[in-house]
């Protein structure tokens, strides 16, 4: 039986980067907040410190600061005619846990989405025709615009206090920076990080090429810094444990660094860890959310009344609960109706990895998640996609993170994996590759999708999430595409051997590709076509608001964090000068 | 993966949500980050002394291998000097052999290749079955051999044979079992030698990484010149000579 808990106002669901954003303003507004995370607490010199962080075993390999799957998976598929079959163990993808969420474990990559990626289908018509954009395309705008999230994707930045060069601002073009970037009112709040060896070889090498390369816009930060919530950041030691890992040294911005320590101690605010949300309850006509069923680690299932639910966690999970709770009509690829699970995207990615000379000493481990010179010429609409043949592209990134040497010690083609060959050509490169490495864009399409499955059940025994996915052509095209730009700089960077790593056979979960899962339950204008208006407030549920990537209804060549931080904020601002004056939906259906 | 921090933590939380009406083992935090001293459970260091998983022939199968797929030469000591089977039998005797935080739960399938993992044996099983049919493949074949027993190149001649799925030895699933070794064999030689492996860091001295040193700063204005100091564990300085007694 569950108990029922005294009533809040305001239930966050998941406390990452989102839920800490949200329920800070809101308790900020005068609201009373209740945020429940699925697992365990976690702070930088508790979780964190430098004498256990930089352990490669035990984060990169054994996963240790992700959701395990024991307690919660999904099921996959390539194609609707296969059976899907549980993820055991996380490979193509590595959903975070926990307080902090993947804003714990990222990289630091911070973009902001081009303009033409919010309105990329409208766009892409007027400028290609609508007979141009791929088979069973799903394509559809976002109902925002680059320029109503310009503030947003401004006071995210200054949260995490982005260490970047502006390439754009107010309309001037700035040298250094991007020049294809939306304008901005203002800088990067700290400088750009000090580049290493690999990233500014490629730099030169990329102006060789007549590209414009720009630092990376980086959450590791360059100097110290204090953000706007008084919370203050440390310069990064360039240690090569970002990913993956928790930094121990208050230089990634993370709600841990940048959220929490103001988050916490706000008289109107309470975090309950190890509890896992179950469903959204609804009033007996289902119009209206009246709270949260959780289950704690003791299996007692409790009943936390809200007037209003956020969907803070990760994006497969937002989209699962939404599902599991009867929140919006559910997807049907056969007949292309419904909106729960629809434009599930995901990320290309590849690039080339370069074996360079003697002469060379590229010293692998110095580094960090964002330091690493970018081009972006090849993204967005920035070039011309007729002689191309697809629609979508790819920035370019010269981006040395780490050499940490379980992982990441490669060789070149032809060379054996295991004896004395292998040893002596693993000692002879390790020093000496690059890469330059491409993220690209996946559109939405009829039969890429989420639902929930009809086998398989989690430790609660409610049904997992089913994943249906693989790279249309349109996707494979790009990849080829992007690659081959990628050989192209690492020759210019003067590589004795090129590696290719680009899509080949059908998408598979086993090797790491990018945690940028995107869509499922998408923002839009239509109440047909998404799940919630451009206010991320769910059109079925008005005292529902919806955060994260599963909004996004196409994804980009860029990482997504950015526009997840701008969302959080502009929901946030929605909820409190739009939707708390006057409670009910802030768009007409 | 050490247990005993989660259930100090249990413990901690076992009285937050009194409050609620009701034991949880769930956690309230409000008004304070809650923080403990030396709460941060580091791993614990493997110690010396016999197996905890492997039979002495599972581990001596174990060196032997990892000697053949890192053989020592001229370049530093090979996979089974290094301690690669310590360490998988550590490894084993935890939660990764008994794939205890991974979805375990049927009906299992074969599935495609694209979707992955999909085994109901955990890898402590995988390895004694699958080194129990090396061995006997070995004994009837190499007159009464094991595999420890063989010269180097015949154990190389049979890793080639496992390794490209075409070893014939009954009670054995080649690729699958010879992925998982070279990835655990790896994994012994360069992680941190907290873990058992990498003795007197080994894989790491090999490359020139130089470890946890957490602070290369003083190395940015000084591109394509070579790191110079010598690498340093999770446990500190003193490891450096560190070695597992046997």
């Amino acid at each position: 039986m569950s108990r029922r808990l005294p009533p809040t106002d305001v239930v966050v669901v998941g406390l990452g980067w989102t839920g800490s954003i949200m329920s800070y303003e809101l308790c900020r507004a005068g609201l009373r907040v209740t945020a429940i995370e699925r697992g365990p607490w976690r702070d930088t010199p508790t979780d964190f410190p430098p004498t256990t962080a930089p352990d490669e075993l035990r984060y990169s390999i054994r996963h240790d600061l992700f959701v395990r799957p024991a307690q919660e998976t999904l099921t996959f598929r390539n194609t609707m005619n296969q059976t899907a079959l549980p993820i055991r163990r996380w490979g193509s993808f590595l959903p975070g846990n926990g307080v902090g969420g993947a804003g714990v474990h990222w990289n630091g990559q911070t973009w902001r989405w081009h303009p033409w990626d919010f309105t990329f289908h409208s766009s892409s018509v007027a400028r290609y025709g609508a007979d141009f954009l791929p088979q069973d395309h799903m394509m559809q705008d976002w109902g925002i615009t680059y320029e109503e999230l310009e503030e947003s994707f401004d006071r995210f930045e200054y949260l995490c206090g982005i260490s970047g060069k502006a390439g754009n601002l107010g309309g001037q073009l700035q040298p250094g920076g991007n020049p294809f970037e939306g304008s901005r009112r203002r800088d990067y709040p700290t400088p750009p990080m000090q580049m290493t060896a690999a990233p500014q070889l490629f730099a030169k090498a990329a102006t060789e090429l007549g590209w414009k390369p720009f630092p990376q816009p980086s959450a590791n930060l360059s100097q110290a810094y204090t953000n706007p919530y008084g919370c203050k950041l440390a310069p990064c030691t360039y240690c090569g444990f970002c990913e993956r890992f928790g930094c121990g040294n208050f230089s990634k911005s993370s709600p841990q660094t940048c959220v929490l320590p103001v988050l916490v101690r706000h008289p109107g605010f309470e975090a309950r860890t190890e509890c896992q949300v179950t469903r959204v309850n609804l009033s007996r006509d289902g119009k209206r959310a009246t709270g949260v069923t959780y289950v704690d680690t003791a299996g007692q299932e409790w009943e936390q009344p809200a007037a209003l639910v956020l969907l803070c966690a990760y994006q497969l999970f937002n989209v699962r609960l939404l599902l599991l709770s009867g929140i919006g009509k559910p997807y049907n690829p056969a007949t292309g109706e419904g909106v729960v699970g629809r434009n599930y995207a995901y990320q290309v990615t590849g690039g080339a990895t370069g074996f360079f000379g003697q002469d060379k000493i590229f010293n692998p481990f110095i580094g960090a998640g964002s330091v690493g010179m970018v081009a972006d010429e090849f993204n967005a609409d920035n070039f011309d996609h007729g002689p191309a043949g697809f629609v979508g592209g790819a920035s370019l990134a010269c981006i040395l993170t780490n050499g940490r040497p379980i992982t990441n010690r490669p060789v070149p083609p032809d060379t054996p994996r295991w004896g004395s060959e292998w040893k002596r050509a693993t000692r002879d490169n390790y020093n000496r590759w690059a890469a330059v490495g491409l993220q690209g864009s996946v559109m939405p399409y009829r039969g890429n999708y989420l639902d929930l499955d009809p086998t398989y059940k989690d430790s609660n025994g409610l049904p997992l999430l089913r994943m249906t996915f693989d790279f249309p052509e349109n996707e494979r095209k790009l990849s080829r595409f992007a690659v081959d730009r990628c050989v192209e700089a690492v020759r210019a960077m003067g590589a004795h051997t090129v590696r290719r790593n680009e899509i080949s056979g059908p998408y598979s979960i086993v090797p790491y590709q990018s945690t940028h899962n995107t869509g499922g339950a998408i923002m839009g204008s239509d109440p047909k076509t998404s799940v919630a208006n451009k206010y991320c407030q769910v059109w079925d549920v008005p005292n529902v608001f919806l955060s994260g990537a599963s909004l996004f209804p196409m994804n980009a060549g860029f990482n997504p964090t950015g526009p997840v931080g701008a969302l959080a904020y502009w929901a946030a601002d929605a909820i409190r000068d739009r939707y708390l004056p006057n409670p009910g939906p802030l768009v007409p259906a | 993966m050490p247990d005993a921090p989660t259930s100090r933590r249990l413990l901690l939380s076992a009285t937050a949500l009194i409050a609620l009406g009701g034991p949880a083992a769930a956690r309230s935090i409000r008004g304070a980050l809650p923080w403990s001293p030396n709460e941060a459970y580091p791993p614990p260091r493997v110690t010396a002394g016999g197996w905890l998983y492997f039979t002495a022939e599972e581990a001596a199968s174990i060196e032997a291998i990892a000697n053949r797929l890192i053989p020592a030469d001229a370049l530093g000591p090979g996979g089974g000097e290094a301690g690669c089977a310590i360490y998988l039998d550590r490894q084993l005797a935890g939660p990764y052999g008994s794939s205890s935080w991974l979805y375990m739960q049927g009906p299992f399938a074969r599935g495609t290749p694209e979707q992955g993992l999909q085994d109901e044996r955990p890898p402590a099983a995988l390895y004694r079955q699958s080194l129990s049919a090396i061995n006997a493949h070995c004994r009837a074949r190499f007159g009464g051999r094991a595999f420890p027993a063989l010269s180097p190149e015949e154990q190389d001649a049979l890793l080639h044979a496992i390794d490209e799925g075409r070893s014939g030895i009954a009670g054995l699933e080649d690729k699958p079992f010879f992925e998982m070794l070279l990835q655990n064999v790896m994994e012994g030689f360069f992680a941190d030698p907290i873990y058992g492996g990498n003795r007197d860091m080994a894989g790491w001295k090999l490359l020139g990484f130089p470890g946890t040193r957490y602070d290369y700063r003083e190395m940015l204005d000084r591109p394509n010149q070579p790191y110079r100091d010598p690498p340093v564990p999770l446990s500190g300085l003193r490891a450096a000579s560190w070695q597992v007694a046997r």
